[in-house]
């Protein structure tokens, strides 16, 4: 229950692979893409993924929330490609006999794919575009920033 | 050996191009590598930042002793989600 696609994300599709009359609930996450950075208008998104890689460390996200939040049903899909404004990027489904887990284990699922799987994202401007980075700071320059010479 | 080390993302675009190939001595390691990665293509990353190895797809160490034949990429700075 591991994707990466170019195709456009059915959450409920997602949703539905971690429905079991065993579980009374499923959270499901939704990854939009945003329209702006710090208030510059964003116009698409482009997301790379190290796909062989990208796929694995997924596949190891999900077998360590589930043993740690003794679960059996996640579900993590994750668009690549040109993805348009307002669509949606990440989708995570957790299916839990009770609702704790499965907020817990989803929110925590968010976290560790932003940190450990190999995709980028990059938001293209009128006039230019950024790789995003968690540590934006760190790649500010003049061709890559939106704010020109800021640097840290 | 030679190594044909796979870039992506930011780092495909500074080196301007998907592939790079460095020669690293014998018993190489990750560090050796990044180091002379640097000196290949000083505009791939600030010195500040760290440049993350992934040999045969896991990350790797900076004292990870590289083979010949091993897939070998950098990872910038993910930002998935």
């Amino acid at each position: 229950m591991i994707e990466l696609t170019e195709k456009t994300l059915d959450p409920e599709k997602i949703t539905a692979k971690v429905r079991r009359d065993t579980n009374g609930a499923v959270v499901t996450f939704l990854g939009t893409t945003r329209d702006n950075f710090k208030g510059k208008a964003v116009l698409t998104l482009e997301y790379e993924a190290f796909d062989e890689m990208a796929v694995k460390k997924l596949g190891e996200v999900r077998q360590e929330l589930m043993a740690e939040f003794g679960l059996e049903q996640i579900a993590i899909s994750h668009r690549i490609g040109t993805v348009g404004i307002g669509e949606i990027s990440l989708v995570i489904a957790v299916g839990s006999p009770h609702r704790k887990e499965a907020f817990n284990a989803c929110h925590a699922a968010v976290d560790r794919i932003k940190e450990v799987v190999p995709i980028w994202k990059k938001e293209v401007y009128q006039d230019g575009s950024r790789w995003v980075a968690c540590e934006d700071h760190e790649f500010s320059s003049a061709d890559q920033s939106p704010a020109g010479n800021h640097t840290h | 050996m030679e190594l044909n080390i796979r870039l992506f993302a930011l780092y495909r675009e500074r080196a301007g191009g998907d592939t790079v190939v460095v020669t690293v001595q014998d018993g190489a390691t990750v560090a050796d590598l990044t180091d002379e990665i640097r000196r290949q293509i000083p505009n791939l990353a600030p010195p500040e930042v760290k440049i993350v190895v992934a040999v045969n797809t896991d990350y790797a160490g900076s004292d990870i002793i590289l083979q010949p034949g091993d897939d070998v990429c950098l990872i910038p700075p993910v930002s998935g989600g």
